[in-house]
């Protein structure tokens, strides 16, 4: 075992720099810290406060009334709540967003795992350039990515589609209606999988790297490694992610926006929840049902982030 | 992506803030405004905020300022058409940040009427601008009620076609009525391979400028409560019905029109015609300037032979917007801008907006141009001529963003889906009436 450490060099200590034990943080603040804690964490509650509780709170405030071109506000309780259960519109748009998590999100994620668990058993030629080509793409700004989708896209001019007819096909139109959620798939995907990548990364990074020693000399190979020792090691890292992306999936609003400027038709008002609420507050000028949509949405959000969390903490325990 | 509905919550709490607009702001009157009074207005230092899209519009104002050197023009693109809507809409309900004067297109007059954002120019001499303009251009910001805006540009609507790609079909003259128009699509398809037109799904604009043209009335306004929604109509179905059978024999295409694609497709010769605003012309020569000296301008086909009539598409107006401090300074901006000679030439012949007032019309300046890529053609003869004929009782909804957002969802897909559009022009109805019902409207 000596002879593996000493090439690992500075790993050798890993063991005993472990961090102090949790009892010993229990002890109660003292009066002085208590002060600073407060001191410290008011100037961001503040903002918090201002930025998103107020405005939150007010929007739930509006969502109880119900308000007319003609005739103006009233309360009416939950009735636009009611009347959002009731709507296709709303329904529709998030089956979409459901079909989109179940599709996109596994792929997405599989991929940057992939590629992270790649990058990491530093056999990667060129591995910093690779990392930062798989990342840039999470620094476009959304609106940019999509106009650019939006002009690859495209059926007549098109980069894909004239790289398909070259070859003597005839291409798919990308942007059709039953063909638009996947082409939306593939930019979020071409914009997500860096970042993901990045943060599986960042926690593979921090595994000891003791614990491959002893599997290497079990004789376990680098696949056997990255599924028995890795994959299990970022196993909250992973989870991360699915819950960022669960949430993302449910919000998709950028990429549909922007590309109802190039597939109206196939795109709708009611592509997605988030688009949807967008369209009603501000093309049909009812702010009131859209904010009860708005809420509706994130009830739903905060369920299914829950329901996941839940499943992947029951299955560690069982583990 | 992640902080996007806190966004849209944000937003909608935002814009939601403020108490509604009444007519009462301060500065506003109903009484004759006397010239002593404008007098005294216009050699005051004073600065408006004027939102506009319409480009290189810094050259009039110049002028307007020339005139009146104590007056500033500040002048601002917020967004084109439906992007500057939701933005005006949020600050009148914010109650600041709004213009004093706001490029406003014909059709959403009543949306912005209906919440009280315009001010009623009668006081401030708007009535007597009457006489200056063609008579249904006057209809779509005047009513009994009042004068809500001052006219710009217009969109009476034409034919262009590509006299070379007729010429190789062997047909020599512009199809006169509809039904010309449809055999000629045959022999066009036939022996050149070329759709004689494109319909897009995207474009309520085009569509309800047909519909204007076939004589349909598919909206009106009490100026109040009461609105009229008739998109169902025999007029109206006479002309979804004419072009779905031009789509089913593919002899008309259904691109979305206004992006890269539609472009290349004048460019290729792919759309032999189009049936198009007076802007488009000149639009047409920037998008395929390839195709110069090929294309011509003729009327639009007709219903019944012998007849001669057109719709509308498009066009815009300057409005004076509730809550200006300056009122007077607005209403005399929005009238010098679209109403002095010099400033409505400039915006015809270098801006290329469609000219409204009849002094220009007629301007030797203006129809005497010969267009190059139209084989040398007085273009702008001909669409004042079309500018006569447009029907001049046409009215919008009270709330146009809803209505066109709509058509996309219902007509612009059974088009772009080639689908079943009578169909679909009866859920435009149904759809357009549930709204309006569910505004609190009363739907005659």
């Amino acid at each position: 075992m000596s002879t593996v450490t000493s090439r690992r060099g500075a790993s050798h200590d890993a063991p005993s720099a472990r961090p102090p034990s949790a009892s010993r943080r229990r002890r109660s603040l003292g009066r002085p810290q208590l002060f600073a804690a407060w001191a410290l964490t008011i100037p961001f509650l503040i903002v918090f406060a201002a930025m998103f509780l107020v405005p939150l709170g007010y929007a739930g405030y509006l969502s109880t009334f119900t308000s007319q071109l003609v005739g103006g506000q009233v309360f009416s309780g939950l009735a636009n709540y009611a009347r959002a259960l009731e709507d296709p519109s709303f329904w529709a748009g998030l089956g979409r967003v459901a079909l989109f998590l179940f599709v996109q999100v596994p792929i997405m994620l599989v991929i940057a795992l992939v590629i992270a668990l790649a990058l990491d058993t530093g056999r990667v030629a060129g591995s910093k350039f690779v990392r930062l080509a798989i990342f840039v793409p999470y620094a476009v700004p959304g609106v940019v990515a999509t106009l650019m989708w939006g002009y690859l896209y495209g059926r007549e001019s098109g980069l894909i589609a004239q790289m398909i007819s070259s070859v003597g096909l005839t291409p798919p139109d990308l942007l059709s209606p039953q063909n638009v959620l996947g082409s939306t798939m593939n930019i979020v995907s071409w914009e997500f999988i860096g970042y993901n990548m990045i943060v599986l990364y960042a926690a593979l990074r921090s595994v000891p790297t003791d614990m491959y020693e002893a599997a290497e000399i079990d004789g376990a190979g680098p696949f056997r490694v990255a599924w028995s020792i890795k994959i299990p090691a970022i196993r909250s890292a992973i989870l991360l992610t699915v819950i960022f992306s669960v949430i993302g999936s449910f919000q998709l609003f950028n990429e549909p926006n922007l590309l109802y400027s190039i597939a109206p038709n196939a795109i709708g008002s009611d592509f997605t929840p988030n688009l949807y609420a967008y369209n009603v507050a501000f093309r049909n000028q009812d702010v009131n049902y859209a904010a009860a949509i708005a809420f509706l949405l994130g009830f739903f959000i905060m369920v299914i982030s829950y329901v996941v969390q839940l499943a992947t903490s029951r299955k560690e325990r069982l583990s | 992506m992640a902080l996007v509905s806190v966004a849209v919550v944000t937003a909608v709490a935002l814009s939601a803030c403020a108490p509604s607009n009444g007519g009462t702001d301060a500065g506003q009157t109903t009484a004759p405004v006397s010239q002593a009074e404008i007098d005294e207005a216009m050699d005051t230092e004073t600065t408006i905020t004027f939102w506009t899209w319409v480009p290189d519009i810094q050259k009039e104002v110049d002028l307007f300022e020339a005139k009146y050197p104590k007056i500033t023009v500040d002048v601002v693109n917020v967004g084109t058409g439906t992007a500057q809507y939701p933005k005006l809409r949020t600050a009148l309900k914010a109650g600041k940040g709004a213009p004093d004067v706001a490029q406003i297109e014909y059709q959403y007059i009543p949306s912005f009427r209906q919440t009280n954002s315009l001010v009623d120019l009668t006081p401030y001499g708007g009535a007597e601008l009457e006489d200056s303009y063609v008579e249904w251009v006057w209809n779509q910001v005047a009513d009994d009620a009042g004068v809500w805006s001052v006219p710009q540009d217009s969109g009476p609507l034409g034919n262009l076609y590509r006299s070379d790609i007729y010429a190789q079909a062997g047909i020599t003259e512009a199809p006169a009525t509809w039904d010309d128009f449809a055999e000629d699509a045959k022999t066009i398809k036939e022996k050149t391979d070329s759709y004689i037109s494109n319909l897009p799904g995207n474009d309520p604009g085009q569509i309800v400028g047909l519909f204007w043209q076939a004589g349909a009335k598919p909206f009106s306004y009490d100026g109040d409560k009461t609105v009229g929604i008739d998109l169902d109509s025999a007029e109206t179905q006479k002309v979804v019905s004419f072009w779905q059978d031009l789509i089913d024999q593919d002899l008309v295409s259904t691109d979305a029109d206004f992006n890269d694609a539609w472009y290349q497709g004048f460019a290729s010769g792919k759309y032999a015609s189009w049936q198009t605003a007076a802007w488009g012309p000149v639009f047409l020569q920037g998008t395929a300037a390839d195709t110069s000296g090929k294309w011509t301008a003729a009327k639009i086909p007709q219903w019944n032979a012998g007849e001669d009539v057109s719709g509308n598409w498009g066009g815009s107006s300057n409005a004076v917007i509730t809550g200006t401090k300056n009122p007077i300074v607005a209403a005399e901006f929005s009238k010098f801008l679209n109403t002095d000679p010099e400033s409505t030439l400039a915006f015809a012949n270098e801006q290329f907006l469609f000219p409204t007032t009849t002094d220009t019309l007629s301007s030797p300046d203006f129809i005497g141009t010969e267009s190059e890529f139209y084989g040398g053609q007085k273009v702008n003869e001909l669409f004042a001529g079309v500018s006569d004929t447009v029907s001049t009782d046409f009215q919008w909804l009270p709330f146009n963003d809803y209505v066109y957002s709509s058509f996309n969802d219902t007509l612009g897909k059974a088009i772009a889906d080639h689908g079943d559009m009578s169909a679909a022009l009866t859920a435009w109805q149904d759809a357009v009436t549930a709204y309006a019902k569910q505004q609190g409207f009363t739907v005659e």
